[in-house]
């Protein structure tokens, strides 16, 4: 039944001497929801980091540990652009890139070459935007500039852009930070249908996103992952270290 | 505490000095910020008042520009025609950009994306240097390298023409550019090269697609500031240009350039005179072009974007 989609083993991140991640070893389930809680600076955005080998971006960065992807280590990936493809990333404040609504979801397949015939992009646009919830509020100006959208429409773009290259992991980094509370609801509903077709790891700072949305649960801090469990269990109490029901219930953090 | 004073106020300190500093730096700075304004009043007006005279009196608006004889010093029939010289500028500004945008905007996205540390520094100072290398020099390069080297390259009878200027030009011009497109490249985010390549883009997609579009106002101002700068060139124009006047037909031909020939020649003409008012008149018509090329780059730069 479990089917380990992702499989970290005793990761360790650094900058330079600064070490952001200490031995993180945990596995990711395919078509769950892992929820990734924990105060600000424990090592969250530099974990999604490493998974898409973004460390490539960032000179300083050190990685050490596996990472495996289907089995597959992703240091052994020799073309970071075809694992990057696998995986889509939505970050913290939306990044319209200066391109139509259109242009914006549609960048990935012209990328990959497999835009096809303008019937196709056009149906794959909508499909993405629909599942994005975002479909019905743009679909008449979907060649206006993607950064006059709101900022909640825009991170929905963002995601409508993620989902185009039908990516078989989806990754969102504290996706809520710069929007309404309408707009995470929908993002939230999105994410649960989206869940049958892809593996979402959602890195979260409220706690109580990570309680409706996760299957389960990790929870880091100061660079360290305190435990990983099931979800319910652990907003009600039964956790291995006292340190995780005290963030959960907002005692630190 | 002896002053009884000072027990119920507080004491001046440092601010209350400081304010009339303030106020005497503010009126400093708004004499300096308004006397940019008063030159290049300034010096239009006088130019202009030089020039007006020969373009009411003696100009023949068609002879002017739409004739190729310039022969101000003729004894039988002085004319004034710059067509020759209109052409052969406007010939080795786009011949100097058609080298030069290329290689600049190609330097600009190897320093900007690519290249790391040293090589970065080594490559902006050696940048920084060609553009502080006066103009006569670039002139002496012509005359004395490219000149025998276009000789013999292309077996031409002259080394001194269009190629040549344009070559120099560009050369000129580069730093300037590639400085300027860099600017243009770092001034885009670095969220947005990487959310393309969260995409799968490869670095040369995501430069092409999104870092290049991103960054097209400012490549365009750079663009028009550099052919500004070959526009307004003239001693290095005028020592490899060849100065002679002609409508050039090929890259080889001589041509003079309208700012080599107010250079060459204002020396030599009474004040006052008609020549010597006919050359103010191309100093106006220069003055025009390069204001218009300004305002054209200010234009792209604030931004004049669609939706």
């Amino acid at each position: 039944m479990v089917d380990p989609r992702i499989q970290v083993r005793n990761l360790s991140i650094a900058y330079g001497n600064r070490r952001v991640l200490e031995d993180v070893t945990l596995d990711v389930h395919a078509n769950e929801i892992l929820g990734i809680i924990g105060p600000a600076n424990s090592g969250k955005t530099s974990f999604l980091n490493a998974i898409n080998r973004m460390d490539k971006m960032r000179p300083d960065m050190r990685i050490t540990g596996s990472i495996l992807i289907n089995g597959i280590d992703t240091r052994a990936w020799r073309n970071l652009y075809a694992l990057r493809r696998r995986i889509g990333v939505v970050f913290p404040l939306p990044v319209g890139l200066p391109l139509t609504v259109y242009d914006n979801v549609a960048l990935a397949p012209r990328l990959a070459g497999t835009a096809g015939s303008r019937e196709d992009l056009d149906e794959r646009v909508e499909r993405c935007l629909r599942r994005a919830a975002l479909w019905d509020e743009v679909k008449d100006r979907l060649h206006h500039l993607g950064s006059l959208l709101s900022g909640g429409q825009q991170q929905r773009l963002t995601i409508a852009r993620a989902l185009s290259q039908s990516p078989e992991i989806l990754m969102l980094d504290e996706f809520s930070i710069a929007v309404d509370p309408v707009t995470t609801m929908r993002i939230e509903e999105a994410l649960k249908t989206l869940k049958t077709e892809m593996t979402i790891i959602l890195v979260t700072n409220l706690v109580q996103q990570a309680h409706r949305l996760a299957d389960r649960t990790a929870f880091f801090l100061n660079g360290a992952l305190v435990e990983v469990g099931v979800t319910e269990p652990m907003f009600h109490g039964q956790t291995r270290d006292p340190r995780t029901s005290d963030y959960i219930e907002g005692k630190f953090g | 505490m002896t002053d009884p004073r000072s027990d119920r106020r507080r004491p001046a300190d440092a601010r209350d000095r400081h304010w009339y500093i303030d106020k005497f730096f503010e009126i400093l700075m708004f004499l300096c910020g308004i006397s940019a304004i008063l030159f290049v009043v300034g010096i239009f007006l006088f130019v202009f008042r030089e020039g007006l005279g020969f373009i009411l009196q003696d100009m023949n608006f068609s002879e002017f520009f739409f004739s190729p004889k310039w022969r101000p010093t003729s004894l039988v029939r002085p004319t004034y025609g710059i067509l020759a010289m209109v052409a052969g500028t406007a010939a080795v500004t786009v011949l100097a950009m058609a080298i030069c945008l290329p290689v600049s905007i190609g330097a600009a996205i190897y320093i900007a994306e690519f290249a790391k540390g040293r090589t970065r520094e080594t490559l902006k100072i050696l940048i920084e240097f060609l553009a502080a290398i006066p103009s006569v020099v670039w002139g002496f390069i012509a005359l004395s390298i490219m000149n025998p080297l276009i000789i013999d390259l292309f077996d031409a009878p002259m080394g001194l023409g269009v190629l040549n200027s344009a070559l120099i030009l560009a050369l000129m011009a580069a730093p300037i550019v590639t400085s300027l497109a860099e600017d243009a490249f770092k001034a885009v985010p670095d969220t947005y090269r990487e959310a393309a390549e969260a995409l799968g883009a490869t670095r040369w997609q995501a430069i092409r697609q999104v870092v290049l579009p991103a960054a097209r106002n400012g490549l365009l101002s750079a663009g028009l500031l550099g052919v500004g700068r070959a526009f307004g060139e003239t001693m290095a124009i005028l020592m490899s240009s060849g100065h002679s006047i002609n409508i050039p037909t090929s890259i080889f031909d001589s041509f003079r350039a309208l700012t080599a020939t107010i250079a060459a020649e204002l020396g030599e003409t009474a004040v006052g005179s008609p020549h010597y008012r006919a050359l103010f008149a191309i100093g106006i018509f220069l003055f025009l072009i390069t204001f218009l090329i300004n305002m054209a780059a200010d234009f792209i730069v604030r931004g004049v974007r669609k939706g």
